[in-house]
C-alpha cells in the first residue's frame, strides 16, 4: 500500500525535470513518448506505489504541477 | 491525466494549487525558480489570508508579467521604480499589504537609488527580490550580479570587473539602512533552501503587517535559458558557483521581527 | 471669503490642499519649494500624506503608485526636475491615471538658472514623454488663476483619467498678490472602480502600460487619441482682451500674457488697434479660434519667454491668413512692456 501519491496536471509541466532529481524514491521520469498540448515532454510516475507523500516534487516544481496526499497518520497506540 | 484522481480514504491532502494564484500558465522557461518563488508567494499570501488586502508592485524584467499570476490587485511598475510605486500606495493605503516582486536588473541597477531609500525610510513593503546574475528577457546580457569571470552577451570575455566593477551585494548594503526590519538572502535551489525560502518570505510579510520596518527576501536563483545550462544544472551552479560571493543568511533582523511567530 | 497677500508657490500648494489633496510627493528645486515646504507642514498637520522623495525619479512613481489606488494626489517641480519625471509621466499617461503636475520652468537647457522662463513649451505639450501622449497643460497668468487652475486641473484629471500640468514660471511662484483661496474641501473617501484597493469580491484590477501584442497596443491607442480628441473638443481655454475691432494680434500665455495686456493698453493709448489672445490651456490649444481671428488680422506678434515653441502653434493655427512674426527673450529674461510694444509698432509698420 503506498503512503503517499501525486495527481499531475499534465498540460502545466514544462518538462524541466528537476522534480525527478529531488524524488527520495525515484519515481518520476519525464515521459519518453508523449507530450503535452506545449509540446512538452511532461513528468510521469514509474511506480505510484513507492510514492511516500514527502512534496518534495511539489516543492521544487517552478509550475504548480503537483497536487500531493499522504497517509493519515495512525494513533499511536500501537507499540513501537 | 495519467494517474487516478481516486483518493484513498486514508490519504490526506498535503500540497495543493495557491488559491492567491491564478491557474495561467506561467511564461517562464523550463525550470526557472520564478516559478517556485510566485508559488512560495501564492502559498504566504493563502497562509496569512493577505490575498484580498495586496496590491503587488511588477517590476520590469522577467516577472515584468507577474500580474497575469495572482488573483492579486497590481501595478505595473517603470523598471526599477517598484520601491517608489509601493511608497506611494503604502502610504495612501496603510491598511492594505504592499509586495514588490524585482529582478537584479531592476532592484540593484536602475532601481538602487529608489530601494536604497525605501529601505532607510523603513518603508512598510516587502521586497522579493530575485537574482539570477543576468538579465534574463533582454537576452542575457552582464547583470550588476554578473559573478567575475562569468560570460554573458554584453560581457562575451567573461565579467571584467576592472572595466564593468564588481557584483553588488545589495542584501548586504540593504542590512546597513537603519530602516531595514528585515534583510535575508536565501536560495531557491534544492528542497531545504526552498523550504527555508518559504519561511523567510512569509517572515517579511508578517514583518510588514505588524509594522515592523522594511523587509526584503534576495533569492539566488537560476537562469537554465541563458547560462546555456539544463535546469538541474542551472541548480547546481547556482548553489556552487553564486553562493560564495552571495553568502546566504540573514543580514538583519530586529528583535521585534526574531519574535515572529513563522 | 476676502482675499490675502500670497505668493504664487504657497496659493497653488493650499489650494492644492483645499481641493482634497490626499498626498504629495515632491523633491526640492528652485524656483518651487516654498510649494513642497507649504505641504510639508499642512499636510502633516492635516494627517495627510507628504512625503520629500529621494528624486523627482521616485517622487513622480510615488505619485503613480498612490494615483493607482484612486487617491487624490499630485507633485511639482521645475525643468530639470521635470525631465527626470518624464519617464513617469509617460507610465501615467499609458496607465490612464488621473494626476497633476505642476511645473514652475526656470532657465535652461541644462541646469540653466532659476529665472522665469517658458523654454519647457515643448517638452510639455508635444509629450512630457515616450510614446503617442499629450498632458492637459494649463497656463495661468497670475496668482488667483494657478489657485483656480488647481481645482481645475485635478477635476479634468479625474474627468478624462488623465495627466494634467500646470505651466507656471518662475515669477509666478515666486511673485505675492492679493488672490482668494477656495473653501476648504473634504477629502473623498470613495475610490474608482478602476483603482487597486485589494480584490475583495471582485477581480483583480490591474494598472499597467503594457500591451505586449503590436494590435492590442495600437487599439490602446487609439482609445487613447480618441480621448485626447474629446478632451479637444471639449476643453480648450483662452482670454482674449479686446479683440473686436483687432487689427494686429497679440498672442502670449503665462506671464509674458500678463505683461501684454500692458502692451496692449499702452498700443491703443497711441492709436495702434491691437488685441490679445492669452491661451489658458496650451494643449489643447486655442488654434480654431485663432485661425478666426486671423482672417480680421493684418498681422500677428506671438511673444514668449522662450525662442519660439508656441510661435510654432500659432504659425500652424494663423495657416498663411495674415503674416506672424515673433518676440521672445531667453534664458530667464523677462521681457518689459516697452519691448514688446516696440516689437508690436515693427509689425505694424511692415504689414501697413
Amino acid at each position: 500500500m503506498a503512503k503517499g501519491m501525486v495527481i499531475i496536471d499534465v498540460e502545466r509541466c514544462k518538462g524541466c525535470g528537476l522534480c525527478t532529481h529531488v524524488c527520495p524514491v525515484n519515481i518520476l521520469e519525464l515521459s519518453p513518448d508523449t507530450f503535452n498540448a506545449k509540446g512538452y515532454r511532461p513528468v510521469t510516475v514509474t511506480d505510484m506505489d513507492e510514492c511516500i507523500g514527502c512534496a518534495a516534487c511539489a516543492t521544487i516544481c517552478p509550475d504548480v504541477v503537483f497536487t500531493v496526499y499522504r497517509q493519515r497518520r495512525q494513533r499511536a497506540t500501537a507499540t513501537a | 491525466m495519467n494517474t487516478t484522481t481516486q483518493i484513498p480514504e486514508n490519504m490526506e491532502l498535503v500540497y495543493q494549487y495557491p488559491d492567491s494564484m491564478t491557474k495561467t500558465y506561467t511564461h517562464y522557461c523550463p525550470g526557472c525558480v520564478h516559478g517556485i518563488v510566485h508559488r512560495l508567494v501564492g502559498e504566504v499570501l493563502d497562509e496569512l489570508d493577505l490575498r484580498e488586502k495586496s496590491i503587488g508592485v511588477a517590476p520590469v524584467g522577467c516577472s515584468v508579467l507577474i500580474y497575469n499570476y495572482f488573483n492579486v490587485d497590481f501595478v505595473e511598475a517603470a523598471h526599477g521604480r517598484a520601491p517608489a510605486m509601493a511608497t506611494g500606495l503604502k502610504r495612501t493605503n496603510p491598511d492594505k499589504f504592499i509586495f514588490t516582486y524585482q529582478g537584479d536588473g531592476d532592484l540593484a541597477a536602475i532601481g538602487t537609488a529608489e530601494i536604497i531609500h525605501a529601505a532607510n525610510r523603513g518603508e512598510l513593503i516587502s521586497t522579493v527580490f530575485i537574482n539570477n546574475a543576468i538579465y534574463g528577457m533582454t537576452g542575457g546580457q552582464m547583470a550588476p550580479t554578473t559573478l567575475p569571470g562569468m560570460k554573458t552577451t554584453s560581457s562575451p570575455g567573461g565579467r571584467d570587473c576592472k572595466i564593468a566593477g564588481y557584483p553588488i551585494k545589495m542584501s548586504e548594503i540593504l542590512a546597513q539602512t537603519e530602516g531595514a526590519a528585515y534583510i535575508t538572502r536565501e536560495a531557491g535551489t534544492d528542497i531545504r533552501s526552498i523550504r527555508k525560502l518559504k519561511k523567510a518570505i512569509k517572515r517579511a510579510f508578517l514583518t510588514q503587517i505588524e509594522g515592523l520596518g522594511f523587509s526584503c527576501v534576495e533569492v539566488l536563483a537560476n537562469c537554465p535559458t541563458n547560462w546555456n545550462m539544463d535546469p538541474w544544472e542551472s541548480m547546481l551552479w547556482s548553489k556552487e558557483q553564486m553562493t560564495p560571493y552571495f553568502p546566504l543568511g540573514t543580514y538583519k533582523m530586529r528583535e521585534e521581527v526574531k519574535a515572529l511567530k513563522v | 471669503m476676502t482675499k490675502e497677500l500670497l505668493k504664487g508657490n504657497v496659493a497653488f500648494a493650499e489650494a492644492a490642499v483645499r481641493n482634497g489633496l490626499q498626498a504629495y510627493f515632491g523633491y526640492p528645486i528652485t524656483p518651487q519649494s516654498e510649494a513642497l515646504e507649504h505641504f510639508s507642514g499642512r499636510m502633516i498637520e492635516l494627517d495627510r500624506v507628504f512625503l520629500q522623495a529621494e528624486s523627482e525619479v521616485a517622487a513622480i512613481n510615488m505619485v503613480y503608485g498612490a494615483a493607482s489606488s484612486g487617491v487624490r494626489v499630485m507633485t511639482s517641480t521645475s525643468g530639470p526636475g521635470l525631465a527626470l519625471m518624464a519617464e513617469g509621466l509617460s507610465y501615467i499617461a499609458g496607465s490612464e491615471i488621473p494626476v497633476v503636475v505642476v511645473n514652475m520652468m526656470r532657465g535652461g537647457p541644462g541646469l540653466g538658472n532659476i529665472q522665469p522662463s517658458q523654454a519647457d513649451y515643448n517638452f510639455m505639450t508635444k509629450s512630457a514623454g515616450h510614446g503617442n501622449f499629450h498632458p492637459l497643460v494649463l497656463a495661468p497668468a497670475n496668482i488667483q488663476e494657478i489657485i483656480d487652475m488647481v481645482g481645475l486641473a485635478f477635476e479634468l484629471a479625474e474627468k478624462y483619467r488623465t495627466l494634467v500640468m500646470i505651466a507656471g514660471d518662475g515669477s509666478i511662484g515666486q511673485m505675492m498678490e492679493a488672490a482668494e483661496l477656495p473653501p476648504m474641501q473634504e477629502i473623498s473617501t470613495a475610490r474608482p472602480a478602476w483603482a487597486v484597493t485589494g480584490a475583495v469580491g471582485r477581480a483583480p484590477n490591474l494598472i499597467t502600460s503594457l500591451y505586449l501584442g503590436a494590435e492590442k497596443l495600437e487599439k490602446v491607442n487609439i482609445r487613447l487619441q480618441q480621448k485626447l480628441a474629446t478632451i479637444e473638443e471639449n476643453e480648450i481655454r483662452w482670454q482674449e482682451y479686446e479683440t473686436e475691432d483687432a487689427e494686429l494680434l497679440l498672442v502670449a500665455y503665462g506671464t509674458v500674457g500678463r505683461i501684454c495686456i500692458s502692451v496692449l493698453r499702452a498700443a491703443r493709448q497711441q492709436g495702434l488697434k491691437v488685441g490679445l489672445l492669452r491661451p489658458q490651456t496650451l494643449w489643447p490649444f486655442p488654434t480654431a479660434r485663432i485661425n478666426e481671428l486671423a482672417a480680421q488680422m493684418q498681422g500677428v506678434l506671438v511673444a514668449e519667454m522662450s525662442a519660439g515653441q508656441m510661435l510654432v502653434d500659432v504659425e500652424h493655427a494663423v495657416a498663411g491668413k495674415t503674416p506672424v512674426r515673433f518676440y521672445g527673450r531667453m534664458g530667464g529674461v523677462i521681457p518689459m512692456s516697452a519691448e514688446i510694444l516696440e516689437a508690436v509698432k515693427q509689425v505694424q509698420e511692415e504689414v501697413s
